[in-house]
């Protein structure tokens, strides 16, 4: 996993709700066997419709959004569990997503590939996704160190959560493998007694 | 101060906690299947660890398979390449493997608890949401993505924050015509579909109580919808009698050793849950989804909402409904009954009993899929296939179908189906498909009369 500290940005808002894995990615491009390439299908059946034509309505194919950040809107990722909707997210380009609301796997499944989902109010949402919405060139920095997220124009900012283990991961650009490998003689003494 | 049924089973398995931060839990069971495995095989071979516990894995092929001709190579050349994929994978490191064609293949949560896997008192984990079926037996089973996939691969064990716990509780008595899939239905209806988030359920109360194993896992199967990692329910003996004899489920004196232990798994009666809800069992009603998420639920007898909302207008857009109004005569196309909630031999029994002796509407497509070959032999052996077939329903071999559509089982664009299974979001049938979520019941009634009707009137 890459190092993260910050990262500066213009984002892409997507005010929807709910939005589940199964538009992130629908099942039908679940086939593959490795982890690239998901970014050509994300959102699949927004972006284009059925007969492959691009959807100009649906933002991700309007130029002028573009950016690092995500920003959508309450309890994104819910539904199924499938990684490919980070590996998605991920290799689309996105090394943030901002939402009010996270669905639990998702959370984890982004926080395991360096995806850094950023739960804020849903006060501070609407104006995010209103700012980006009216003003594409808009710069949000977001500090993982002091866990801010700041609208640079205006210098409006909000604390965000991130559990302190799964910080430094993100600091240090390790993993929970590795983590897990490192403390293998627990495991086995856990086995002894326990089973 | 009590523990609840949840905190019992965790902290059995805690092997150690990380300082601030979250636990490091140890895992029973592993299941696996062919979309979420191969980048954590991959995983750990970039990073030359071996698997930890090979022997607590257990993989079976479901998501993608044909339910068509199984004997035959599969046709759709992505699918094939998974499945064989999984095969290699698990030769190689010596994984039992119920592939596609095995007596015992079938949906990873149908087949677990019938060969007797899934135990009380367990963790078991899965790359699929849905692993909170095994809840039922009192376990803590929850869904998890690929790169915990390769966590459990490389040390049996996943790091966790430690979720919150709430008891959704239903007394009194179900009216007749009410199953499992109404109830839970009903509770995510009532509660919203992230409500669940961060928590852990347990459902308690007499109308759980007196179901059976069955229709305890299309509950707890459909946690998941409300956000919630897991549901539980405390075992009893119910769920001890299902277990005996089962293939994997100890025997004789271990047997005996085991239910004393599993009595032991029961909330206490001082414990306190993080969140509590009651509802009364005689407000449940057969009920339908009008919209496209899974909470998006009604009485078959009520009005789809009206209120000024955003979401339930680009919702009722793509299902081409209209706010207030009622889905009783709503002509359906096509029925599919199966999927890991509703495709157990007694979701089969009580479809084929409204259908005997009747015939299929000319207008439904009607699928019956089962959730495992050990079902699909029961449906012939108990003459349900019969049944079936000469009412004009279509009976399939096992497998996830159309539930997600990965395979040939599609929903063409644009049409309704009213389906046992547990997601109605968009697509999830096939593009453009409108998915309306219902119980066996009220799904066996669609395809005979070609449209919704009021299943109340019928008892
Ligand atoms: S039947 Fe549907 S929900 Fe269940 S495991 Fe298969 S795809 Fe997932």
């Amino acid at each position: 996993m890459a190092k993260f500290t910050k990262i500066t940005s213009t984002a892409v808002p997507l005010a929807i709700q709910n939005i589940d894995t199964d538009q992130v990615i629908p099942a039908r491009f679940l086939k593959a066997t490795n982890r690239e390439g998901f970014g050509e299908n994300l959102f699949r059946d927004w972006r284009f419709n059925k007969n492959g034509l691009v959807n100009h309505d649906f933002i991700l194919n309007n130029k002028n959004y573009c950016g690092e950040i995500l920003i959508a809107g309450s309890n994104f990722g819910c539904g199924s569990s499938r990684e490919h909707a980070a590996w998605a997210v991920h290799d689309y380009g996105f090394k943030v997503v901002i939402s009010s609301f996270f669905a639990d796997i998702f959370k984890g499944n982004a926080l395991n590939n360096g995806i850094l989902p950023v739960q804020i109010s849903e006060e501070f949402l609407q104006i995010l996704l209103k700012t980006t919405k009216e003003k594409p060139q808009t710069i949000l920095s977001v500090d993982l160190e002091n866990q801010t997220l700041t609208l640079e124009e205006t210098g409006l900012s909000e604390k965000f959560d991130i559990d302190p283990y799964k910080k430094l991961c993100f600091q240090n650009g390790y993993d929970d493998i590795d983590y897990l490998i490192s403390i293998k003689d627990k495991i086995e003494a856990y086995e002894t007694t326990n089973r | 101060m009590g523990k609840t049924l949840f905190d019992k089973v965790w902290d059995s398995h805690s092997v150690t906690t990380i300082e601030n931060g979250p636990h490091v839990l140890y895992i029973d069971k592993h299941l696996i299947h062919e979309v979420t495995s191969p980048q954590a095989f991959k995983e750990l071979e970039n990073r030359g660890i071996a698997l930890f516990r090979p022997k607590q894995i257990v993989a079976t092929a479901d998501h993608n398979t044909p339910t068509k001709n199984q004997h035959l190579p599969i046709k759709d050349l992505q699918s094939r390449n998974q499945l064989e994929q999984l095969a290699k994978n698990c030769t190689k490191n010596n994984i039992e493997l119920y592939g596609l064609g095995h007596k015992y293949n079938g949906i990873i949560h149908v087949i677990a608890p019938e060969l007797g896997m899934t135990q009380p008192g367990m963790t078991i984990v899965c790359g699929d949401s849905h692993t909170s079926t095994h809840g039922a037996f009192g376990s803590i089973a929850f869904g998890i993505g690929t790169s915990q996939v390769a966590q459990v691969f490389a040390s049996q064990s996943l790091i966790l924050e430690r979720p919150k716990t709430m008891r959704v509780s239903v007394n009194g008595k179900l009216a007749k015509g009410v199953l499992a899939k109404d109830v839970i239905l009903y509770i995510i209806a009532k509660l919203g579909t992230n409500s669940g988030t961060g928590y852990f359920i347990e459902y308690a109360g007499n109308v759980f109580e007196d179901m059976t194993m069955e229709s305890r896992m299309t509950v707890c199967n459909m946690s998941i919808e409300m956000g919630a990692r897991g549901g539980m329910i405390a075992p009893d003996k119910t769920t001890f009698d299902y277990i005996k004899g089962r293939k994997f489920a100890p025997k004789g004196d271990a047997f005996t050793k085991k239910v004393t232990y599993w009595k032991s798994l029961k909330t206490d009666s001082d414990a306190i849950f993080d969140a509590s809800y009651e509802f009364d069992a005689s407000d449940i009603e057969p009920m339908i989804t009008y919209g496209t998420n899974p909470g998006m639920g009604i009485k078959i007898t009520e009005k789809i909402p009206s209120e000024e909302s955003e979401s339930l207008e680009k919702s009722l857009k793509y299902m081409g409904f209209k706010k207030g109004t009622s889905l009783i005569n709503q002509p359906i196309n096509y029925v599919f009954i199966g999927s890991c909630t509703n495709s157990r031999i007694e979701d089969f029994r009580i479809a084929a009993n409204y259908i005997k002796g009747k015939q299929k509407a000319k207008n439904v497509n009607a699928l019956i899929v089962p959730g495992s070959q050990l079902v699909a032999k029961q449906i012939v052996e108990e003459g349900l296939q019969t049944v079936f077939e000469e009412a004009g329903f279509e009976l399939r071999q096992p497998g996830c179908s159309a539930c997600l559509a990965m395979n040939d089982d599609k929903i063409p664009e644009g049409e309704y189906c009213v389906s046992t299974s547990n997601r109605n979001f968009e697509g999830r049938q096939g593009q453009g498909a409108r998915t309306l979520l219902a119980s066996p019941l009220v799904a066996a009634s669609v395809a005979i009369s070609g449209k919704i009707i009021d299943i109340t009137k019928n008892f």
